[in-house]
């Protein structure tokens, strides 16, 4: 695409955004606030509660789940994955193991809600490791480093986030005050939640007494489905959440469940410097002579055709990855290369690794697990970060645990006991008896980022414009497997203590290797690392490019390690702290903001 | 729902079920036209997509993979069968939501489908290389097999022993399996999960979809029957 030449040019503007998931409307309020004439460029189409997410039409588990209607369109674009930098890539053919969005409100619009800070010491994870337990305790290989930011600048802006998405939560302490029965392990916090927490359904109920009862230290988690009525600081509205257990996956038909479209874009549609062009791809930003400043980027409009949209100020604000993507199809920074550890574009790939325990009760025990919302649930963080003493277990990172009834639905959501054919009337009988009487939980282990984990351009697969698909190599290592069976087998204790019938223990083997077949979570990080030193971030502490000053990353690309929790408190948190950068020192004197 | 068993509807699926069944049979033994028994209530299912032959040995599969018994519907009660043959017509079938660019290559499972056909395609391709295996092994077709006979095809599909011609016989029961449940329990819209016989079994509402009152009610049964968006 490097030598495409536009067939049409835009009337300048002051930025560009390419993307319109949370991010990318973020930045697109923020920006309009400081006066920038702003437009946004989604690839996917134009979408909303109405009629995206209209009742009933949406509540159909085939189109949405297993046909993937909110989902990316893989026909258009995918990726291509190997295990290891020696072996061949071959597509991600079809959405199993996660699940990206497109259209405007990206992956936010059927994300499930759940919604997390990040904890304190995971934004110095390498500096906190090397403190605690000593530089050799981080294995040969390992990649983590620091993000170039603290807990306490950040705090505002999670603050504002949680007020902005009408989060509903239980807060520990407030200020240093105790104030309630929350989360014990939790930064500082300066304000309660937006919202009481939601009510909690059975089967989170069941966990609750079970984990309590072991000596845990369970608590309702922060959900982005209101629990009550609420209007945000934009004055974008929400109401209850009803617990329609048609959540993640689907656009919320209630206005209950937080999304770009609900509580940004009312806003952004008042105000006149700001436009929203969906179905426009973005193929590259574009760089002048000197490749330090960018002129704007080159899309493919809905017609096919090429546009070049000038402007000031470049908002890479694809989802995770695809910001990855888009600077090594533009040559902004130097792509990384494994074997010479050299280059900072692609590096830091992470994910997330889950394991999932699934305990089977007594007929007529009705759990229920149709009542349910994305966000919703009881979790605990005693197996979290560093929430617990690593020295005598020889391994970095750790995992939250939580029961989240988001509403399971049959053609996907049934679990039966170990044991059960995958047909046949005993598989029938299983099914049957399984569904109403089963409390499922997970850990959600963070994953470490690792020297021979990285993204690149595919050499052979290109998508539907002729771009080369980004490559994925990338493979679960020892270190993470350990943390997963060590709190897996924590959490067991919590199983045995509801006294199921039977327990179904879903959890990785050491020599594992990533198997992208079924869901696990979407929660890729890294490729555009922020970060203190330039050898090994793409970004600064603003997440503006070292190299293309006028051009800045937000999303969880930026993330130098994997997290436990979903990213999108954090990721939107650190939007907040970008823009209040640009806002404050850039506009005023656009130039490199960390010499 | 232990009343499903007498139900009026349950009732009419059976009296289909029964009419069906031997001209199915009779229907491959003729090796052509559609001559599917009619119940008096509603015309039989006429396939759009799959031929005669197919459409037996499409029918006789599903039958064994989620088999009527005292539990609840079986798929043809619940009509996975015909779900099945109008997907064929959507995108789905065409593989237009897949990434379809070549080249194909051989890969480890994990990696998911890499099979270079669409469902249309493998369908057509799997259903005949199913018949003419068993042919060669037991001298008739699948559908002239004894209920036994089926389920141990069904077994080697599932463990990839049986060579099925182009298609792998592992990819084949995937996507037989995946596309056979969502027609149980999908929302009958699709023309799947007939009168919801299926959620009604299990217990699912379907699109109720407001549970305020019904959150703190631990351990209570949901008192309402589901309901479709159709």
């Amino acid at each position: 695409m490097s030598d495409i030449k536009p067939d049409l040019k835009m009337q300048h503007v002051d930025a560009v955004i390419v993307g319109f998931g949370w991010t990318g409307a973020i930045m697109a309020k923020e920006l309009t606030e400081a006066g920038l004439n702003v437009v946004a460029l989604e690839r996917g189409e134009y979408r909303d509660t109405y009629p995206d997410g209209a009742y009933p039409k949406t509540l159909d588990e085939l189109t949405y789940i297993q046909r993937s209607k909110l989902f990316q369109d893989m026909s258009k674009s995918t990726f291509t994955f190997r295990h290891s930098i020696t072996g061949v890539a071959v597509p991600y053919r079809q959405i199993g193991a996660f699940k990206p969005g497109t259209g405007v409100g990206g992956a936010g619009l059927h994300w499930s809600g759940m919604h997390w800070r990040v904890l304190p010491e995971e934004l110095q994870i390498r500096s906190h490791y090397e403190r605690r337990y000593g530089k050799k305790f981080i294995p040969e290989g390992m990649t983590i480093q620091d993000f170039g930011v603290t807990y306490a600048e950040l705090e505002p802006h999670f603050d504002f986030v949680e007020k902005v998405f009408g989060t509903s939560g239980q807060a520990y302490k407030v200020n240093g005050i105790v104030v309630g029965d929350g989360n014990v392990f939790e930064g500082d916090r300066s304000d309660n939640y937006a919202l009481a927490p939601q009510k909690v359904p059975y089967t989170a109920e069941l966990f609750r007494r079970a984990a309590k009862a072991v000596g845990y230290h369970p608590f309702v988690n922060a959900s982005s489905n209101a629990s009550g009525p609420y209007t945000n600081p934009y004055g974008c509205q929400m109401g209850p959440c009803n617990f329609c257990g048609f959540c993640s996956g689907y656009a919320c038909y209630n206005y209950s469940k937080a999304s770009p479209n609900v509580n940004i874009m009312p806003a952004l549609r008042m105000v006149a410097n700001f436009e929203l062009r969906a179905n426009c791809n973005v193929v590259r930003i574009n760089l002048d002579g000197s490749k330090k400043r960018a002129t704007g980027v080159t899309y493919i409009n809905a017609d096919g055709k090429a546009v070049e949209q000038t402007a000031d100020l470049v908002i890479a604000s694809a989802f995770a990855y695809n910001n990855a993507h888009l600077f090594l199809l533009s040559g902004i920074g130097k792509p990384y290369d494994p074997v010479s550890n050299e280059g900072v574009v692609g590096r830091n790939i992470a994910y997330q690794m889950m394991s999932t325990i699934q305990t089977f009760f007594k007929e007529d025990t009705n759990t229920n697990p149709f009542i349910g919302a994305g966000g919703t649930g009881v979790a605990l963080d005693d197996w979290n970060g560093d929430n617990f003493d690593h020295g005598p277990l020889g391994f970095v990172g750790g995992s939250p645990a939580w029961c989240n009834p988001a509403g399971s639905k049959p053609i996907s959501g049934i679990a039966t006991p170990d044991g059960t054919p995958a047909w046949g009337s005993a598989w029938k009988k299983a099914v049957k008896k399984s569904y109403l009487n089963t409390v499922s939980f997970d850990c959600h282990g963070a994953n470490m980022t690792y020297r021979d984990c990285y993204v690149d351009l595919d050499p052979t697969y290109t998508d539907k414009y002729g771009q080369q698909l980004l490559r994925f190599t990338f493979d679960w290592k020892e270190n993470d497997i350990k943390m997963s069976r060590f709190v897996t087998d924590k959490m067991m204790k919590v199983a045995e203590a509801m006294n199921p019938e039977s327990i179904k223990v879903s959890v990785k083997n050491v020599g594992d290797h990533l198997d992208l077949r079924n869901y696990q979570t979407t929660h890729w990080a890294g490729g555009t690392a922020m970060g203190a030193d330039r050898k090994t971030s793409v970004v600064n502490r603003y997440l503006q490019s070292w190299d293309v000053h006028n051009v800045f990353a937000v999303g969880s690309s930026v993330f130098p390690v994997g997290i436990g929790y979903n990213p999108t408190g954090l990721a939107c948190a650190l939007t907040y702290w970008s823009a209040k950068a640009i806002r404050e020192q850039y506009l005023k004197d656009p130039r490199p903001l960390v010499a | 729902m232990k009343t499903i068993g007498i139900s009026p509807h349950r009732r009419n699926f059976l009296r289909k079920a029964v009419g069906a069944a031997p001209a199915v049979a009779l229907l491959a033994g003729a090796g052509g036209g559609l001559a599917l028994a009619v119940s008096k209530d509603q015309p039989a299912y006429k396939p759009r997509f799959f031929d005669a032959t197919e459409w037996a040995t499409l029918t006789a599969l599903v039958d064994r993979l989620i088999p009527a018994d005292g539990e609840g519907p079986g798929a043809l009660e619940s009509g996975a069968h015909e779900f099945i043959d109008l997907q064929m017509n959507t995108p789905y079938a065409y593989g237009a939501l897949w990434y379809m660019q070549a080249p194909f290559v051989p890969s480890i499972e994990q990696f998911g489908y890499q099979f270079h056909m669409a469902p249309r395609e493998l369908y057509k391709s799997a259903l005949a290389g199913v018949n003419t295996a068993v042919k060669q092994q037991a001298g008739k077709p699948f559908v002239q097999l004894s209920t036994a006979e089926r389920d141990a095809v069904i077994t080697q599909l599932q463990k990839g022993t049986l060579d099925i011609g182009e298609v792998p016989a592992k990819v084949f029961f995937n996507q037989l399996l995946q596309n056979t449940r969502e027609g149980y329990f999908c929302d009958p819209v699709h023309g799947g999960n007939k009168d919801m016989l299926a959620w009604k079994m299990v217990g699912f509402p379907g699109a109720r979809a407001d549970y305020m009152d019904w959150v703190e009610q631990y351990g209570k049964k949901y008192p309402l029957p589901p309901v479709s968006i159709a």
